[in-house]
């Protein structure tokens, strides 16, 4: 077997007809918000390569479990279910799975889903068509920065399909402000002579900041000497939105689900 | 040294005899060669660096020249306080299928005579000779592969070495347990969950009828209540203070109707038998974690007002006094932000204010304190609290049923974080919560009514200790790694080194000859500082 492509058997026990039902107090809330459908989608191409040998593509080729319910007797939150697929069940002949982020929402999201989710519902990106998009129209390197092309004045997106699930990436083009982690605002700054400095922030802590300046410098402020400290809520990424096509945010969403941090 | 020793502690500063430094645990010295004029000539004078990587929490004793530390897993170690050179290593291997929830932590030694003792985290308790290294005996605890362990600093009073367990985690059922310090037998023993016919044990529920959510019959059986940080000692009242810890299952809480005692409460126990006094439960029936195991304040004449109190900042936010020889409540007031209550009914009962479901709960899961040790200054009047400002977290409880040895926690809470499907939040030594997820403090409040006096605010939260002195310089640190001296009146800073790793630990302390030294650990490294000559 390949052993890029291990087999990901799910033996996390489904709910069984007359088990006590299992949200009791508040009901237990499973993920940050409803599951996007590029995220299931995503799932979904994984599940094709890593677990529809054992689990077969229905989800109950294994006896006594049906992934299809969406729900686990020992799997109960999100966060159980991406240690349960870690951890693997060795008795159970499967093996544990290292995913990144983005694989691991997305294999979560469509076993939640695998019952209702209709993949043609979801078109699949074209990574080469979304290369292009992202340093042509998209005029995406003039700040972010992949492998050895680009700006460093925005966050470097190199391994960023590793990082951020799909439905955040698919919302970072349409809202970025929306999916800006805040430890990336923009700062501006003013030292106590009058130096006007913006930057975007990589570091705080009490005393000091840690910036990539708008000329692609690393500077430490410290803020004992500073005059003004403006952090803008507000990310600096116009909206892909309005100009560029759904196609065109679909392959998008495909590349950037490419960057997985190797060299490009 | 000896148990009157203990007792006057604070009648030779030079030494640090206790975790907290004396009996009533108010991390105070009453040292004061070192002043708010002076402190910003400090100079470091040694490092002692462990060996084993991990969090390390430790607070060193110092006994006439010589310190004693613990360093993971459970070695001790004997230092000359002024060079940092080594006497000996006790070396202890604890099993290998312990079960622990939160790393390899230990957080000091106590000391009667020449004995040392340390509980480890296998749920023993082992006496070591402090002149020579050696074990001098060695006592079960409790079954570590159920569960069971220790990381706290034990507390001896008179003939016995006093010590908790932990595994709030992992269904155990807490108890506090004494033990004959020259023979390490069993003295006596107080459960923190009571079991049938005993007090206490009616808030541990009957399941309904016909409950439509999971209901757990025997919930005391593995209800928690463990205790993980060294308790406080009134020798006068006889009576020994200590913080309990979360209920299992932590968050499922339909689970184990009622109150859950003692879970989440101080109880005061008689030290010679261990009798149950009284208690006070800060969050019943808790569904957030809120441990209590914050070390118990003991301020006599609290306020001006003649009574002689426990003084509590809690994890669940609120300031709290009680009546030290009955519980009774005298004041709660939260010192953070807080809206998992509104306020407290005429008993002390808090008026639980249950957020709906995907809301944030404030404070979150750690707490507006932890177990960072506080400080109470007697020259101020303040009580210092390292503190977690605007943190909140998105609670959900899921029924989970009780296996040996496995998680216990059933369900979680979320971080309130600012950007779903980003990836999780970091602390030091790069900050990625930043101002959006909270951020830590020095707290210093009025001890007599609750009142902010002033506040030192970080940029990255805090699981550092505070130490005072008479001189009132203020010692703590934080995850950033500053090793940091503020004016215990104003909140002034007056002096920081970047010691480079998070300062988990309180700081403590000592002198030696003429010299007054403070130490505080920062990552792996124990770092000690004096004037220079």
């Amino acid at each position: 077997m390949n052993r890029t492509f291990r087999i990901l058997i799910l033996t996390v026990f489904p709910l069984a007809m007359g088990s006590p039902p299992l949200h009791a107090q508040a009901p237990t809330p499973l993920h940050d918000e409803q599951y996007p459908a590029v995220e299931i989608a995503h799932g979904a191409r994984l599940y094709e390569a890593r677990c529809v040998t054992c689990h077969g593509a229905q989800g109950d080729a294994i006896g006594g479990v049906n992934l299809r319910s969406g729900k686990f007797r020992n799997a109960i939150t999100d966060r159980d279910l991406a240690a349960f697929i870690r951890a693997g069940s060795p008795t159970a002949g499967m093996p544990p799975f290292t995913l990144d982020n983005a694989d691991m929402a997305g294999i979560i999201a469509y076993l939640r889903n695998m019952n209702t989710f209709d993949a043609a519902s979801v078109k699949a990106g074209d990574v080469a068509r979304g290369r292009a998009v992202f340093e042509g129209k998209g005029n995406c390197l003039s700040c972010h920065r992949v492998g050895r092309k680009g700006s460093f004045v925005a966050p470097d997106l190199s391994d960023i399909g590793a990082a951020r699930s799909a439905g955040s990436l698919q919302r970072s083009l349409v809202d970025p402000t929306s999916q800006m982690m805040p430890i990336n605002r923009t700062v501006r700054l003013v030292t106590k002579d009058g130096t006007a400095i913006t930057g975007r922030r990589l570091n705080e802590d009490t005393y000091s900041i840690q910036i990539m300046d708008d000329r692609e410098r690393l500077r430490t402020l410290l803020k004992s000497d500073l005059r003004e400290f403006t952090i803008v809520k507000t990310s600096p990424m116009p909206s892909y939105k309005d100009t560029l096509t759904s196609d065109e945010l679909a392959d998008m969403l495909g590349y950037l689900l490419s960057l997985k941090g190797s060299s490009q | 040294m000896t148990p009157q020793r203990l007792t006057a502690a604070s009648a030779e500063p030079q030494n640090w005899l206790t975790y907290s430094g004396n009996y009533s645990s108010h991390r105070f010295s009453p040292l004061d060669q070192i002043t708010p004029a002076n402190v910003k000539n400090l100079k470091l004078q040694w490092v002692y660096q462990s060996p084993v990587a991990g969090n390390w929490q430790t607070t060193p004793l110092v006994v006439d020249g010589m310190m004693y530390i613990t360093q993971r897993p459970n070695d001790v170690v004997a230092l000359d306080a002024i060079t940092g050179r080594a006497y000996w290593i006790y070396r202890y291997t604890p099993n290998p299928d312990r079960i622990v929830c939160c790393g390899a932590n230990n957080r000091g030694v106590a000391i009667l005579g020449d004995t040392l003792f340390m509980g480890t985290l296998d749920a023993h308790l082992i006496a070591i000779n402090a002149k020579s290294g050696r074990e001098m005996w060695k006592t079960e605890v409790a079954t570590t592969t159920s569960g069971y362990s220790i990381t706290h600093a034990p507390l001896v009073i008179k003939d016995k070495v006093i010590i908790g367990v932990g595994g709030g985690e992992y269904g155990i059922r807490g108890f506090i347990a004494a033990y004959n310090v020259e023979t390490g037998k069993e003295a006596w023993r107080f459960y923190t969950i009571p079991g049938p016919g005993e007090k206490g044990h009616e808030t541990w529920q009957a399941c309904p009828p016909k409950s439509e959510s999971f209901c757990d019959p025997d919930a005391w059986k593995h209800g928690g209540g463990s205790i993980w940080m060294t308790g406080s000692y009134d020798p006068q009242l006889n009576l020994t203070y200590w913080g309990v810890g979360n209920v299992g299952p932590d968050y499922a809480g339909d689970q184990r109707p009622g109150d859950n005692l003692y879970t989440a409460s101080v109880v005061a126990l008689d030290a010679d038998t261990g009798t149950l006094r009284w208690h006070y439960q800060f969050t019943p029936h808790d569904i957030y974690d809120y441990d209590s195991v914050q070390v118990p304040v003991l301020v006599d004449n609290w306020g001006r007002t003649g009574l002689n109190v426990v003084l509590w900042a809690n994890r669940n936010g609120n300031y709290y006094a009680l009546e030290r020889a009955t519980g009774k409540f005298l004041l709660g007031r939260p010192f953070v932000k807080v809206n998992w209550m509104s306020g407290f009914d005429e008993r002390g009962v808090p008026i639980q204010t249950p957020q709906p479901p995907g809301q944030p709960t404030y404070q979150g899961n750690q707490g507006g304190t932890n177990w960072y040790s506080p400080s109470f200054s007697p020259r101020t009047g303040f009580f210092y609290v390292s503190a977690w400002e605007d943190y909140a977290s998105i609670y959900g409880g899921a029924s989970v049923e009780y296996t040996q040895g496995r998680n216990f926690t059933g369900g979680g809470p979320r971080p309130f974080g600012p950007v779903p499907g980003a990836p999780g939040l970091a602390r030091a030594p790069i900050n990625t919560w930043t101002e959006s997820a909270g951020h830590g403090a020095v707290i210093a409040l009025d001890a007599g009514t609750g009142e902010q006096k002033w506040k030192f605010n970080m940029t990255d939260v805090t699981d550092s200790g505070i130490l005072t002195t008479a001189s009132h310089v203020l010692f703590t640190g934080g995850r950033e790694g500053y090793f940091q001296a503020l004016d215990a009146r104003t909140g002034a800073l007056l002096w920081k080194s970047n010691l480079g790793a998070a300062i988990n630990s309180g700081p403590m302390t000592y002198r030696v000859g003429n010299k007054q030294y403070v130490a505080t650990v920062s990552g792996l490294s124990l770092f000690v500082f004096a004037l220079d000559e």
